[in-house]
């Protein structure tokens, strides 16, 4: 009887919806305070992200007359749903290994995927041609990008011969971090740093939302809540995929003693990585990004695999 | 306060509006959002779409071929929804207020919330111009209720 409420509040509470979101917008807020600070400028406040949300949550709703209502509205909500998930898989594998279940990881890759299809279907669904193109550069890109993202997160699953999450965290605690031990993780680690790039749809891989061409692309007839619901997920991303990268590759999040500490590190190295690249860089066209992941991305994940089959 | 007219004070997104204006007050506007005087630790953003803005910012005169695109911008934006009028002409028509073309200025078109003149405004009139508006947004919202 115990079983369902407890289910409910890690959903919700923690590891789930709140904490996620709490993060999430926080750490949003470093990456715009430091873009700030890159530009010379002084940035917002640290609650500036959680002001905006609520601000969104206040304004009024406008249905185009073009749009199909239960989708346009439901699909913020698919997105929301599987960034919550991934998150809460992610973080019950961190901290319970033992409750990882066979081919967790094929899941969390899936649900993953949930806020790109929710832009695609929400933007194809608001019948405005802006976002019809951005929509259809979204799903150019996922196909450029979930290929070498896929095999670069299964090379570790390849080294230990196990398609759980716990036992690649297990497995990390007792033999030291992923990449810094085997050459081919550190391949996939690289690949996957620029996925995720992708995945988060930052600046060099921007294409779909690019503001200077196509405004703000599949979100553009969006206003009010559903506009918030797809902010948030966008800053639950951004917390949610770093923390799967570090429990594939560099040991995982972990919380006794000094590890806390190195977990936070870790977490803000990545973190600092992602603004660095989105501010040095500008943004790439649909053909250029497709070509990079296809012809540079994908063989260097394949050398990653192989040398990883061979046991490197 | 509610939570509402709080967070919208702390964050306004303001959605550039161009009707004909000789792109001067346009220029201005943007070096609000340059280094030197970074608008964004305020909370305010330059956002693509108007569905997604709490304020316009609306330069120019109003010109005939205009008149009805100004309309149907502030008809598309979502509610609590605010305009400023940046510039002479947008203000009073300037030097055009007796020109042939002038359907405006813009508070003949649409209701305007504040009005910022020069020609070109400073940026740091427009930042004074923005923060006289925050400041009386509590009534402004409270009344429209």
């Amino acid at each position: 009887m115990n079983e369902i409420p407890l289910a409910l509040i890690s959903f919700l509470i923690f590891p789930g919806f709140l904490f996620t979101a709490g993060v999430g917008l926080f750490v949003a807020w470093i990456d715009r305070k430091l873009t700030a600070r890159l530009q010379w400028r002084v940035g917002p406040p640290w609650y500036q992200n959680f002001i905006d949300f609520f601000k969104l949550m206040g304004k009024e709703t406008i249905l185009p007359s073009a749009a199909h209502r239960v989708t346009f509205l439901s699909a913020p909500l698919i997105g929301l749903i599987g960034v919550t998930l991934v998150s809460l898989i992610l973080w019950q594998m961190n901290l319970y290994p033992a409750t990882s279940f066979l081919g967790d990881i094929i899941v969390v890759l899936y649900l993953s995927i949930l806020p790109s299809l929710a832009i695609i279907i929400g933007g194809s669904a608001s019948g405005n041609p802006l976002a019809s193109l951005g929509v259809s550069r979204e799903m150019k890109l996922i196909l450029a990008y979930e290929l070498p993202f896929i095999i670069a997160i299964f090379t570790p699953v390849v080294i230990i011969k196990d398609i759980r999450i716990g036992s690649i965290v297990s497995y990390q605690i007792k033999n030291g971090m992923m990449f810094s031990h085997h050459l081919s993780s550190l391949i996939a680690l690289i690949v996957a740093f620029i996925c995720m790039q992708a995945k988060l749809t930052s600046v060099p891989f921007d294409i779909p939302e690019a503001e200077q061409e196509i405004m703000a692309g599949p979100l553009i007839e969006y206003s009010g809540p559903p506009l918030a619901i797809f902010k948030l997920t966008k800053a639950m991303m951004l917390f949610a995929l770093p923390v799967f990268l570090i429990t594939v590759f560099a040991g995982g999040m972990r919380f006794n003693g000094i590890q806390a500490f190195f977990s936070v590190i870790k977490y803000l190295i990545i973190l600092i990585l992602i603004v660095l690249v989105k501010n040095t860089n500008a943004r790439l066209r649909i053909d250029q990004a497709l070509r990079f992941f296809w012809l540079r991305m994908f063989p260097l994940a394949i050398i990653g695999f192989i040398l990883a089959l061979i046991g490197i | 306060m509610s939570l509402t007219t709080f967070s919208l004070k702390k964050s306004i997104w303001v959605y550039h509006l161009s009707t004909g204006s000789c792109n001067n007050c346009d220029i201005e506007i943007l070096d609000c959002l340059t280094p030197k005087f970074d608008l964004e630790r305020f909370g305010i953003c330059l956002v693509g779409s108007v569905r997604h803005a709490d304020v316009i910012l609306a330069t120019g005169i109003v010109n005939r071929k205009c008149l009805s695109r100004v309309k149907r911008i502030y008809e598309q934006m979502p509610e609590p929804k605010l305009v400023v009028a940046v510039g002479a002409c947008a203000c009073s028509g300037g030097i055009f207020a007796k020109g042939y073309n002038i359907a405006g200025p813009f508070d003949k078109v649409i209701p305007v919330s504040a009005y910022i003149p020069g020609c070109p405004p400073k940026p740091e009139a427009i930042i004074d111009g923005v923060v006289k508006l925050i400041q009386s947004l509590d009534g402004k919202l409270r009344g429209k209720r």
